[in-house]
């Protein structure tokens, strides 16, 4: 195994640094939202971040990963740029804990935010060039403020054949400085790598079929691991058979650890065959809440509430108002359904364990499997592989667990891939909300007053440094999920944050008499319900944003048809946010949108329909503006909605790689679409029932596309924002308000399927 | 167990496998090869994807034993890095990928396709593409590297 000192060794850096001390908390340096802890890699040390060769190479370790989002190329570029070398030069390591500083999960749209601004990352390849200059200064005899770095040199300004490469001047020595919070980002304007649509850097291995994935390690001495997963949820193990598989072909072992049983064999297909005879009795789980009243079933729970904001006069101005809309909103259960299904291989021998994960969260789950193998953490590498595409928690962190579980049993390297059931059945899916709305307007069509309440499943979770538990295996293995703690809501204190984006873009945001919405809607009420979940939850992509968006952005196109407003003008009406009211702007510019009110006049009651509609978030409140104008056409007698024409306008400050962020914008449109049209896990009495392509339905490549236009707002001098969940954020909603704009029907429940669509326009016509 | 040789690639392998092993195991566990992939084992998918007869297979539902002596083609028998081939190429230019997972089923679905119809229709092309999936949905860079490909090609 090649360690960090290992590695610096033979690619001749010299500038590598194991401190012990937990310094987070001391130097104040930012890691993100989420949370880290004491390792044993320094963030505060520029060595930890930043190596430089005899020969001039860099590489860079970052704690954040690419999972299809483009970060491998992105943070390249940031490196290559804040030290002046040409991007072939900088080798980016990602999410090994042996050499990698800790950056908790790559999640939440935070990578950007957290590497790209003055911290981290960022501030490391400054601290970099800076320290460059200076150790430049000191061999050329001549004044930092006289020199540039060029092309991987430091160079005198005025004469520029004297200079001293990077690789020289670190040669035979330690850099050993800490980050400079003063050190000096390179300014925008003087960009040329970062802010370019650089190639993406895996695209030729991935397009000729050389690109290794974590589904392509292979250990010497490998075996291969199949786990077998309870018939039922909440099923315990009663017995195991083992004798049901003695003599089969390959069969090695059978791990069994409280309600987590697995088989390994020498080849992957025993393995399989083996986990499929495996003769496993099991107690059932109590029987699931029916997935027909289900919506329902969410309001009659215990409940852990919150408010979000309380302007504490809800009631009173919706009792002025001149009148006031109510409706309900329904978002299923949806999963991540990752392409591949999720595979690790870990070795664990000799008190040590070594894990090749897709994880988005390389030292959390360093932690979880220390504690599922009774390992400490430093005893734990988990070396950062890719997977298929994750969109938030995919069985990455369980399969690793899995992987580590069966290699200690069978004491070899143990290769597991999950099957399509598997994966699918017991994932960590995004929430099912349940959401009731009202809004009042006075005499003017103005909103006076937006009440919104809403209840949500949730279970388990991000595994985090402490919770195993809250992914399947951990459970199976006997760690407790997160619990679930039934309680009342407190009034909103502290500042607004919006961090699910459960308060509507148009409300004020009032906590402590301070404002911090996007909107000017002063009466508002954001409280939400949180249930137990039967089904693990989790993060998926854009999690309670969309769904809460769904319901918000729908509304009010509700409200803005009841008063006869232009949805776009009604909007612009109500928000103060510049940076949001010049997204919804540009995008209604660039469809060359048809200021009217919806239903469009014309609209007939039979045959295709066309119309248009637009919808709009401040993601996280702060974190990316964006708007989009979708055009649908809907068959009325098949309840098909086909999507024309998608023009999305965004914001997410200075832009890092304009293809990259194209690239984003564009699958997160159509991944919305998908999302808003087929997507739903379904269940019967005991099991999830969505557990392959045929019952969880995905749109194919070969679908009927809308064109896909993107403006991108390049802001400059402001913070950079993630860009990887804005899109499809809004999907859901736009498709929505288009539907309604051709047909004068409401759709108030995901997905939209024909049948849906069916009874809704059936339901207009007896109206 | 029993003995098997493939042609994959231009090169004869003689494998010992249980005769029911699909193909795609055979291919990525014995024989190391990256493309093809196990996307559900269920034949729904496409990542599992390679061409045998100059058509495009599911792997992952094919017994090993029905393809031996069979010419195997998979996506890094097409080109590589160096030297990809006009659709890999294509699919490099257009940036056609965000994590890559399916791009192998993909691009030896549609390689496949026009090889047998070089002058498919969209409908057509969509009609061959309708059990392909891409999760990361990067379907519309993957649509203009595929008519770059379909016009060149013509």
């Amino acid at each position: 195994m090649v360690t960090r000192r290992d590695f610096l060794k033979t690619s001749g850096a010299l500038v590598v640094t194991f401190a012990s001390a937990p310094l987070l908390e001391r130097t104040g340096l930012a890691q993100g939202p989420f949370g880290t802890r004491a390792s044993h890699i320094d963030p505060s040390q520029l060595d930890s971040w930043i190596a430089i060769s005899a020969d001039g190479r860099v590489t860079a370790y970052t704690g954040k990963c690419e999972i299809g989002q483009g970060i491998l190329t992105a943070q390249t570029q940031l490196v290559a740029e804040e030290l002046s070398v040409p991007l072939d030069r900088v080798k980016l390591i990602m999410c090994d804990t042996d050499v990698a500083p800790d950056q908790g999960t790559t999640s939440g749209s935070q990578s950007t935010p957290t590497n790209f601004n003055e911290r981290n990352l960022a501030l490391a390849a400054a601290t970099a060039r800076e320290t460059l200059l200076k150790l430049g200064s000191a061999r050329l005899g001549v004044p930092v403020d006289q020199l540039a770095a060029v092309d991987g040199a430091v160079v005198v300004r005025s004469d520029r054949a004297k200079r001293v490469a990077y690789g020289e001047l670190v040669a035979g020595r330690k850099l050993n400085v800490q980050l400079d919070r003063n050190a000096k980002r390179k300014p925008q304007n003087e960009w040329t790598i970062l802010g370019k649509p650089a190639r993406r850097i895996d695209m030729a291995a991935m397009a000729t079929g050389r690109f290794e994935f974590v589904h392509n390690v292979r250990v010497p001495g490998m075996l291969h691991g199949a786990v077998v997963r309870p018939p039922s949820v909440g099923a315990t193990l009663a017995g195991i058979d083992e004798a049901s598989v003695r003599g089969m072909p390959g069969v090695v072992k059978v791990v069994v650890r409280k309600n987590f049983v697995g088989v390994v064999a020498e080849k992957p297909w025993q393995a399989m065959q083996a986990a499929s005879r495996l003769k496993a009795t099991w107690n059932p789980g109590p029987a699931l809440p029916p997935q027909r009243d289900f919506y329902d079933h969410l309001r009659t729970q215990p409940s852990r509430d919150a408010f979000v904001v309380n302007s504490a006069d809800v009631d009173a101005t919706l009792a002025k108002a001149a009148s006031v809309v109510k409706a309900t909103y329904r978002h299923p259960y949806q999963m991540h359904g990752s392409m591949g299904t999720s595979c690790a291989v870990a070795d664990v021998r000799d008190g040590k364990a070594t894990i090749w994960s897709p994880t988005q969260s390389a030292y959390p789950t360093r932690a979880g499997v220390a504690a599922l193998l009774g390992l400490q953490p430093d005893d734990v590498r988990v070396v950062f592989t890719r997977g298929a595409g994750c969109y938030g928690l995919n069985g990455a962190d369980t399969v690793s667990f899995d992987a580590a579980l069966l290699s200690q049993g069978a004491g070899k390297p143990v290769r597991v891939q999950l099957s399509r059931r598997d994966e699918m059945a017991w994932e960590n899916y995004g929430f099912a909300y349940t959401i009731d709305q009202r809004i009042g307007v006075d005499a003017s069509g103005t909103i006076v007053a937006w009440d919104y309440e809403a209840w949500f499943a949730s279970r388990g979770g991000r595994p985090g440094y402490d919770r195993p538990g809250n992914v399947d295996t951990g459970a199976l293995a006997g760690l407790e999920p997160q619990p679930f703690r039934p309680g009342q809501a407190a009034e909103p204190t502290g500042e607004f944050r919006n961090g699910s984006n459960a308060a509507p873009s148009y409300v004020a945001g009032r906590v402590a008499r301070k404002a911090g919405g996007a909107g000017t809607i002063a009466s508002e009420r954001v409280l939400t319900h949180t249930i137990a979940s039967p089904f693990f939850t989790g993060p998926l992509r854009s999690p309670s944003r969309l769904q809460n968006t769904f319901a918000h952005e729908c509304f009010l196109d509700e409200v803005a048809a009841q008063v006869k407003a232009d949805p776009v003008a009604y909007r612009l009406r109500h928000l103060s946010d510049a940076r949001l009211k010049a997204v919804v702007s540009a995008a209604a510019n660039a469809a060359g949108w048809d200021a009217r009110p919806s239903p469009r006049p014309t609209a007939s009651r039979n045959g295709i329909a066309t119309g248009r509609g637009v919808a709009c978030v401040a993601y996280e409140g702060d974190n990316g503006y964006v708007a989009m104008v979708a055009e649908v056409t809907v068959d009325q007698s098949a309840g098909r909605i086909v999507p024309k024409r998608f023009v999305v306008a965004q914001d997410c400050g200075p832009i890092s790689n304009p293809d990259g962020m194209r690239n984003q914008i564009e699958g997160g449109a159509l991944q919305g679409l998908s999302r808003a049209l087929g997507e739903e896990v379904t269940w019967d009495d005991h099991a999830v029932t969505s557990i392959d392509w045929r019952t969880y339905h995905s749109l194919p490549l070969g679908m009927q596309m809308p064109t896909i236009e993107s403006v991108l707002i390049d802001t400059h001098g402001v913070e950079a924002m993630g860009a990887g969940e804005t899109a499809i954020t809004i999907v859901a909603a736009a498709i929505g308000n288009a539907v309604f704009d051709a047909t004068g029907v409401r759709l108030r429940e995901v997905p939209f399927t024909p049948d849906r669509v069916k009874r809704a326009l059936e339901a207009r016509g007896t109206a | 167990m029993s003995a098997i040789t493939l042609r994959v690639n231009g090169q004869a392998h003689t494998v010992d496998v249980d005769p029911a092993t699909p193909l795609l195991y055979v291919l990525s566990d014995d024989l190391a090869l990256r493309g093809p992939k196990f996307g559900c084992g269920l034949g729904q998918c496409g990542a599992c994807a390679a061409i045998v007869g100059g058509r495009a297979i599911r792997t992952c539902v094919t017994p090993v034993a029905t393809v031996a002596g069979a010419e195997i083609t998979t996506l890094e028998g097409l080109g590589t890095p160096e030297r990809p081939h006009p659709i890999q190429q294509a699919f490099i230019d257009e940036e056609a990928a965000q994590c890559g997972f399916c791009l192998n089923g993909v691009i030896v679905t549609v390689k496949a396709f026009l090889d047998q119809n070089p002058k498919a229709s969209e409908a057509e092309l969509q009609q061959a593409t309708s059990t392909v999936l891409c999760r990361c949905f990067t379907h519309a860079r993957m649509w203009k590297a595929i008519k770059r490909y379909a016009t060149e090609k013509a």
